[in-house]
């Protein structure tokens, strides 16, 4: 059933699942012994934001696969509603992306 | 406090079983339709969402891994999307440890870490019986665990059998949920960052696809972390 071209994934998901725990098991080492709102981790939380803010940028500004196949302004109108109604209904999460996701399906159909 | 297993099993299915599954739900479709589309085979898609457990990291592996990145640069990016994990179990650990079976048992509970969980456990734990506490925490785990295994594997599926613009909206779903959860941020640090982030992202991407991410985080992260610390002192000294 698998393509032998996508065994070399496996090697590639250990490491990744590897180097995520590190993460979770030295929080287990350290529980209660360090100060959870420390520098060191106000710092590796903003590495985390940072990546994560830029990832979402460059999926929707320069997709590679898929999303190529919608126009910029469809993932931008996509995402800007799925904002609106976020805060319009005061925070509900579901809402906002369900929305957002309509808006982006509804263009691809309609227009 | 609630005092009987049952009690708390209650308590941890009807918290599990509402906004948390249905989310996982959702986001994790999108991240099986996403896996898919970037050529990892469907058990991989399975086993990075019960191994990674953690979207950032799901989502950038996928992403790396469609374009060619080498090997070890997309480890480092997901390891460092994932780095949350590590403040996280520091400040929840603590909170479960009474009446331990053993500390080697918390290197188990900790896999099934995740934001859900963490802010679930920070919410009830008040009113649990501690020795009842990681008894919440797994049930809880366990059915978000489930729910974001079923929707990987929706989203696998789906994919391929939606018709096009529907399937085009279950890969959408992946920036679109990260930009949703986190706009709700409040602090002025993680807005900093996300301010910081998101013009590097693309930026950096043009000037090396290999490095892009990586430095987006570093150097973003590091120019949030240092206004953030300029701007406290400043108030501190005003």
């Amino acid at each position: 059933m698998t393509d032998p071209g996508n065994l070399q994934t496996w090697p590639l998901l250990l490491g990744a699942v590897g180097a995520t725990y590190l993460w979770r098991g030295l929080g287990v080492v350290f529980a209660s012994r360090i100060d959870p709102d420390g520098p060191a981790f106000q710092w590796i939380t903003c590495v985390s934001y940072a990546m994560l803010s830029g990832l979402i940028a460059r999926m929707v500004f320069l997709p590679e696969g898929p999303l190529t196949e919608a126009p910029l302004s469809y993932r931008v109108a996509g995402i800007i509603t799925g904002l609106a109604v976020f805060f319009i209904l005061r925070r509900q999460v579901l809402a906002g992306v369900a929305a957002g996701l309509a808006m982006f399906i509804g263009l691809i159909y309609l227009v | 406090m609630l005092d009987t297993p049952q009690q708390v099993n209650r308590l941890a299915v009807r918290d599990a079983l509402g906004f948390p599954a249905l989310m996982l739900l959702a986001s994790m479709t999108g991240f099986g339709s996403l896996a898919r589309e970037s050529g990892l085979p469907l058990g991989v898609a399975l086993a990075s969402t019960a191994g990674i457990w953690g979207l950032p990291g799901q989502v950038a592996m996928a992403e790396l891994y469609a374009a060619g990145t080498p090997v070890m640069f997309v480890i480092l990016a997901v390891s460092l999307a994932n780095a949350r994990f590590m403040p996280m179990a520091v400040s929840f650990i603590p909170l479960m440890r009474h009446h331990v079976r053993s500390y080697g048992w918390m290197f188990l509970l900790v896999q099934f870490m995740s934001i859900n969980s963490w802010a679930a456990g920070l919410r009830r734990f008040d009113e649990i019986n501690p020795g009842l506490r990681q008894r919440y925490y797994i049930v809880f785990a366990l059915i978000c665990m489930s729910s974001g295994l079923a929707g990987t594997f929706l989203g696998f599926v789906g994919v391929t059998a939606m018709p096009r613009p529907v399937a085009l909206g279950l890969i959408f779903l992946n920036p679109l949920f990260f930009a949703v959860l986190l706009a709700g941020s409040r602090t002025r640090i993680a807005a900093l960052a996300l301010a910081i982030g998101a013009p590097l992202g693309p930026v950096f991407h043009l000037v090396s696809p290999d490095w892009g991410l990586l430095a987006t985080g570093v150097v973003g992260g590091s120019a949030a972390f240092l206004i953030n610390r300029t701007m406290e002192s400043k108030t501190a000294h005003d």
